[in-house]
């Protein structure tokens, strides 16, 4: 594997940032590091942008509206799209259900929601968890009953992120009862303004409204949105979470921090010398700035040889199995370790918290250095990503049995 | 007896959510709450009898601010009681000043409240290093400076002020400490103020050449590093115990989530990976409990070996940060998407813990000041 990049490649990353020095909006990359919410608006805005030119997804087979970029044009893509704090696109219609429908929807399902995926028209939710069902996945309960053309569901589901501005759930349920729990799921696309959908607001530790619990009393989905065969459903739901989890390493944002924190730790000052200065310090930092190199380049090494990899199925190679858990626990660790040593790097002035700093347009005055405002915030809420997509003590559950056949 | 008292008071009287409304809001505490606090004697047990209280002693803070944590109160006993009082208490000169002998027994029965405005941004933790300046002038001082994110500011009925009457930032010697009334607004004393992540209210406060009277100054011109250094070691206990009631409770509730929770048609602390977990927890939270039981005999026994007792406070502070974090995120990541939710009360209890963090000295700072004063001796 050749690390350095080719000439085409580093044009290719000048193109890419100069596309978004011009495209991306000030206003909203601004909001984006000031870790203010982002509106429904911003959200679908920057999808339009990133439509608009053909970029929004990448790892999507050509035919369909991918790039075909290699997987090392896809990592520079995303690290420039980080380092220009471009919003985060929603993950869940375009990069965890739009794989599945490639690789297992029927056509008619493709030529629907495909394209309605890339336009914005469908904001897409994710129903797998339930209260009983988190780390045991395929013990969930939520019935579909077949009744002539229709599915009728009844059941719950939790945790659904940023479910309160979808109009679509893709939803895994159970259809049998027979066999082993996996063998009765099912996958199903449920347009959430059929009557019996109810979503209500679960608030994170830090007070955000993120997720949501998500209530189905007889609701009726007609049968066209099953998708693959019946009672199939849970090995489309695996190869949706190696994708999610692939996405949720996120090595780009950690690279992002990497760089707030440095400026954090040379700006403030520890009785006469800047923070970086302090052996302690700058040892901590040392050591994740080294974690965070390691892995990127393993994460880089993993995609250029899934790429390698004879018959990749989406023609990008971007499903990486089980290496996925690999790349999940280990950029989640890093994440968490740089947001610990930014909240640490602020003193006392981690400490206040004002949410109204965080509201779209707020531009009054915030306690301590204007950067330090998300900060503890930040550090809470990534608590997160440990636990969700798989936790990663299930993650290395999966390492143990299916690399090592422990 | 008195933490019993207290225990039993907060699981009666000061629900969760009460707590939590209270340290959102202004002043950032419940008012009747501090006034129930003094009522069972709270305060008093923080003060020596010589100032008028019935406690006072290493142990004595202990026990109480173990309390504090495993109720998660957010009333300024530490502010109040505990810096300014102590300040007051140690500092004042019992003779000369009459009225800051009334000030001092208002904190002792909880009818005031006041704070301790020391820390500034750049000090580093470092309490020597206060750039803040006092001015002698004809009929008394002018001070000018900045203090940073002092708790109970807004509410304080008066601030015990740090500042510098001679020498630079880092010396020992110049620092002097003021009373401030804050019965109304104050010419050049601005505040900035804010709710807290962990809940209760915190300022910055700006002195842009205040003018005080003689009598405002607190015991002896530039001989105030004694007793503030003095206090601010009782601070230091008192966090490293709070720290140490908030991990109690924190390990109670994540054990009991690994017995009842079911994943895989079983409990989820019948998972080896989790078991060892908690276990290092349970075991780590006991090292810590010892780190804060020899930094409160180090308090109590006789102070003649000041160094001896300084160490031992930063290594409970080092310590109760090191476990303090371990167990935060873990009993977090041990709940799953649950520790995650504001209405589960765990993460209200990891916030706190967290944020001890961030008052008086992270872990690094203790630790290099552990090693700093080993090396003078
Ligand atoms: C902020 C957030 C957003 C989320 N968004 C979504 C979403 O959009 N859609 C969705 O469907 N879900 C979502 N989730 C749910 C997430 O996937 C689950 O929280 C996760 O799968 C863990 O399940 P649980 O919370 O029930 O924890 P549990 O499964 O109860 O686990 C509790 C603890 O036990 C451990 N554990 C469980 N089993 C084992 C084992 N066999 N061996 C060792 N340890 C074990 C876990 O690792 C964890 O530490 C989200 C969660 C959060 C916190």
């Amino acid at each position: 594997m050749d690390l350095s990049l080719s000439p085409d490649e580093r044009a290719f990353q000048t193109e890419v940032s100069d596309w978004l020095r011009h495209n991306l909006d000030p206003a909203l990359a601004d909001k984006v590091r000031r870790g203010q919410r982002l509106t429904k608006a911003d959200m679908e805005g920057w999808h339009r942008t990133l439509n608009g030119r053909g970029w929004l997804a990448p790892h999507w087979p050509k035919e369909y509206g991918g790039t075909g970029w290699s997987p090392i044009q896809r990592h520079i893509f995303e690290e420039e799209c980080c380092r220009a704090y471009a919003p985060r696109v929603v993950p869940f219609g375009l990069s965890m259900l739009a794989p599945v429908l490639i690789k297992y929807g029927s056509e008619a399902q493709k030529k629907t929601w495909l394209p309605r995926i890339l336009d914005g028209s469908d904001w897409w939710c994710q129903g797998y968890s339930e209260p009983g069902a988190g780390s045991d996945l395929a013990s969930l309960k939520m019935r579909a009953v077949r009744e002539g053309d229709h599915y009728i569901l009844n059941g719950q589901k939790t945790w659904t992120t940023l479910g309160q501005y979808a109009n679509m759930i893709f939803c895994l349920v159970r259809t049998s009862n027979e066999g082993k729990p996996q063998q009765g799921i099912s996958f199903l696309m449920v347009d959430m303004t059929t009557p019996g959908v109810e979503v209500r607001p679960i608030l994170l530790l830090e007070g955000t409204h993120e997720v949501n619990d998500v209530f189905f009393t007889d609701v009726r989905v007609p049968v066209e949105n099953l998708v693959g065969e019946e009672n199939k459903g849970w090995t489309y739901a695996k190869y949706l979470l190696t994708y999610e989890r692939t996405n949720i390493a996120g090595i780009g944002f950690s690279m992002v921090a990497l760089e707030e924190l440095k400026q954090i730790a040379a700006d403030q000052h520890r009785a006469g010398r800047p923070l970086a200065q302090d052996p302690l310090f700058a040892a901590r930092m040392a050591r994740a700035e080294i974690a965070l190199n390691n892995a990127r380049i393993a994460n880089l090494h993993i995609l250029w040889n899934a790429a390698q990899g004879a018959g990749n199925d989406s023609g990008n190679g971007a499903s990486v199995g089980v290496e996925s858990s690999m790349l999940k626990i280990k950029g989640t660790e890093i994440r968490q370790q740089i947001d610990a040593l930014k909240r640490q790097a602020l003193g006392a002035y981690a400490a206040p918290f004002q949410p109204e700093a965080f509201e779209p347009g707020y531009n009054g005055p915030t306690l301590g250095p204007d950067y330090a405002a998300p900060v503890a915030r930040q550090y809470f809420n990534n608590r997160k990503i440990s636990i969700f997509g798989g936790s990663n003590e299930i993650q290395k559950n999966i390492i143990s049995k299916m690399m090592l056949g422990l | 007896m008195l933490a019993d008292t207290l225990t039993r008071f907060v699981a009666q009287d000061y629900p969760l959510d009460a707590r939590l409304a209270a340290g959102a809001g202004v002043p950032g505490y419940a008012p009747e709450k501090w006034r129930a606090l003094a009522d069972l004697g709270v305060h008093g047990a923080l003060f020596d009898p010589r100032d008028g209280g019935y406690g006072g002693a290493g142990f004595d803070l202990m026990v109480v601010f173990e309390a504090v944590g495993r109720g998660l109160i957010v009333e300024p006993l530490l502010a109040s009681a505990v810096l300014a009082g102590g300040a007051l208490a140690q500092a004042a000169d019992p003779k000369t000043k009459s009225g800051q002998k009334e000030h001092l027994a208002g904190l002792v029965s909880g009818e005031k409240q006041a704070t301790l405005a020391h820390f500034e941004a750049n000090d580093g933790w470092d309490p020597t290093h206060i750039e803040t300046t006092a001015r002698k002038t004809d009929g008394g001082w002018v001070l000018n400076g900045k203090k940073s994110v002092v708790r109970a500011a807004e509410s304080a009925d008066f601030l015990i002020c740090s500042a510098r009457s001679s020498g630079v930032p880092g010396d020992k010697d110049g620092l002097s400490l003021f009373l401030l009334e804050m019965d109304g607004p104050k010419d050049g004393v601005t505040l900035q103020s804010s709710q807290t992540i962990d809940g209760g209210r915190v300022s910055d406060i700006t002195l842009g050449d205040v003018t005080l009277p003689e009598t405002a100054l607190i015991g002896r011109a530039g001989q105030a590093w004694a007793p503030l250094q003095s206090v601010l070691g009782r601070g230091v206990m008192c966090l490293s115990a709070e720290a140490v009631g908030l991990m109690d409770v924190i390990r109670d509730m994540t054990l009991e989530y690994l017995r009842t929770r079911k994943q895989f048609g079983q409990p989820i602390g019948r998972f080896q990976a989790l078991q060892h977990r908690m276990a290092t927890l349970v075991l780590e939270i006991e090292q810590a409990r010892a780190a804060v039981i020899n930094a409160a005999a180090a308090l109590s026994g006789d102070t003649t070996d000041g160094i001896a007792t300084a160490r031992a406070l930063s290594a409970a502070k080092y310590t109760v940060a090191e476990v303090g974090t371990l167990v935060a995120e873990e009993a977090v990541q041990m709940h799953g998407g649950m520790g995650m939710t504001w209405e589960y009360p765990l993460g209200h209890y990891v916030k706190r813990l967290i944020m001890i963090g961030h008052e008086m000295g992270d872990g690094d700072y203790h630790l290099s000041r552990y090693i700093r004063l080993g090396e003078a001796t």
